[in-house]
């Protein structure tokens, strides 16, 4: 064996997080003012902030602070916290592994670093469905490229990625990429979703697309992809219920950028080695209302765990994933969670997936279909043990509501159900 | 007449009918309103049938930072068709690293009481690779 591999000290430290975005940031403030003091974040980028040092738009804290802030100041917030209290990081590293035993390892600027945690936070956010994940057919040119790598470009590297625009999806990325491309100039021809109902918050439909007379076009998809070098344009045709094209419905777009807002997958790779139990719908970790998952010890919030649309819920689910880590560390376990939550065919997820029963908890859940006038009914053993009311329901917006332990009892799963 | 909107004050995004009725002059009268979930929902309707008002958000460029960039939005809204003469003014800045978040870029720009302001600080340096 390599002489300096051998020379590599197993660091100590009480909890290691993984990840210097708003999840880390918030769970990292929180457990030090819960007195956990030995811990680490460990951030690959050159900055603390993850995703929001690029979200330059506003309306970010409305719940968090009430006050509409931009991405970096909504970061720098959180960012002051950590330097006040001074809570240790490391930017510039990536981890490696993170194991069943909590041993994580990362390559550090000071080379390769290991750490024996009692506690593995998982904040590692998520990334873009690409080009190759929804698998348009068509030639292979450049100029086809997520909504997230064209913010990058435009906020973090001043570099203008296109001229003549088209996006497919809904996402609230893709249109606020829509606004702000032609805000400097590019010309967004329009938006075509596969979906019969737009992916993004209503809000971002009428800010970003209506105000600049960009149309949105439903139930439509991209079914070729055409230029040799640089893009040229693409062909878009209606889709059927199924999602099929429907022949005839074809059109030409001439444009030089394809932009991708087509959905968002928790980065679970790290999770998976370390024996994390994903959750098929979610493509997060399955936890309880501890957020801890199927491997003790280690915990998961934020876009990891599901992804969010507002960055204010990503900050308090990590402050209360944080509040069970500290009791972790202190006690050295946490109630069994025997209790599971099921669904019915309306509810896309929920997150926890099961709880103990024993301690109130946040339940967030997304439906699978707009839905108006709707009542969201948890209940155990056929009695209602929690209601909540909506007007409306879609898929764009999490809905969170608090459910008391107080009327649960063991030994009966949870069931949630719409009722129109 | 019923006409929709849809809030965008914050996430919850309502959806807003309003019965309005133009007066002579161009004026309107709100005579009915549902959809909101909060007061704000109406201010926003008024404010939307008189006049129509949004932030913007984009960058300016940085000297000698270690980001080639800081992000700028505006205190304030300003009405709706003034936004790509505002983008024109906010593109003619230049900063010098260090730049602080919260400092005032421009005072008051196109005269509607608005600032643009700094929101994220950019230390002096070499630029990060």
């Amino acid at each position: 064996m390599n002489a300096q591999l051998k020379e590599i000290q197993v660091e100590q430290v009480d909890v290691v997080i993984i990840g210097g975005g708003p999840a880390g940031l918030a769970a990292a403030a929180e457990l030090y003012r819960r007195g956990i003091h030995n811990l680490l974040v460990i951030e690959r980028e050159k900055q603390l902030g993850g995703i929001l040092r690029q979200c330059i738009h506003d309306g970010f804290g409305l719940t968090r602070f009430q006050t509409a802030l931009s991405g970096p100041e909504y970061a720098q917030r959180f960012i002051d916290t950590i330097e006040e209290l001074n809570i240790p990081y490391i930017t510039d590293a990536t981890v490696l592994e993170v194991t069943h035993e909590r041993q994580v390892t990362a390559v550090t600027r000071e080379g390769m670093r290991t750490w024996q945690a009692k506690a593995v936070i998982l904040t590692m956010g998520c990334r873009e469905r690409t080009r190759g994940a929804i698998g348009i057919p068509g030639e292979r040119p450049t100029g086809v490229l997520t909504a997230g790598v064209a913010q990058a470009y435009m906020n973090l590297f001043n570099t203008m990625p296109a001229k003549e625009v088209v996006i497919l999806g809904s996402g609230d990325i893709g249109m606020i990429m829509a606004r702000r491309l032609t805000l400097e100039g590019a010309h967004v021809k329009a938006v075509f979703e596969i979906q019969p109902y737009p992916s993004g918050l209503p809000r971002n439909i009428e800010q970003c697309l209506n105000d600049y007379d960009i149309p949105l076009y439903l139930s439509h998809g991209i079914t070729a992809i055409h230029g040799n070098t640089r893009l040229t344009g693409v062909t878009v045709s209606k889709v059927d219920e199924n999602f099929k094209p429907i022949p005839g419905t074809e059109k030409e777009y001439k444009c030089d950028t394809l932009i991708l807002s087509v959905g968002l997958i928790p980065e679970n790779e790290l999770s998976l080695d370390a024996g994390v139990i994903l959750d098929e719908r979610t493509r997060g970790a399955l936890v309880d209302e501890n957020f801890q998952t199927a491997a003790e010890g280690i915990f998961a919030a934020g876009n990891v765990l599901h992804v969010h649309d507002l960055v204010d819920f990503v900050s308090i689910e990590a402050e209360s994933l944080a509040d069970s880590v500290a009791k972790y560390v202190i006690e050295g376990s946490l109630k069994p969670a025997a209790i599971s939550i099921n669904t019915d065919c309306n509810i896309g997820y929920t997150v926890p997936q099961r709880v103990s029963g024993e301690k109130e908890f946040t339940l967030s859940l997304r439906v699978k279909r707009p839905m108006k006038d709707c009542r969201i009914v948890v209940r155990q053993a056929g009695k209602e043990v929690a209601v909540k009311k909506m007007k409306k329901a879609i898929p764009a917006e999490m809905i969170r509501f608090v459910i008391s332990h107080e009327k649960l009892v063991s030994g009966s799963d949870l069931e949630v159900c719409v009722e129109c | 007449m019923l006409k929709e909107f849809t809030c965008i004050i914050c996430p919850n995004g309502c959806g807003i009918s309003a019965d309005i009725e133009i007066k002579e002059g161009g004026d309107s009268l709100i005579r009915s309103i549902e959809g909101a979930l909060c007061p704000r929902g109406e201010i926003y309707v008024k404010q939307e049938l008189i006049d129509p008002r949004r932030n913007i958000a984009t960058s300016v460029l940085v000297k000698g930072g270690i980001l080639p960039l800081a992000s700028v939005r505006l205190t304030k809204p300003i009405p709706k068709d003034r936004i790509f003469d505002a983008m024109e003014e906010i593109k003619k800045c230049c900063l010098k690293a260090p730049v602080t978040a919260g400092t005032v870029l421009v005072e008051n720009i196109l005269g509607y009481d608005a600032d643009v302001i700094v929101t994220k600080s950019v230390p002096a340096g070499k630029l990060l690779k």
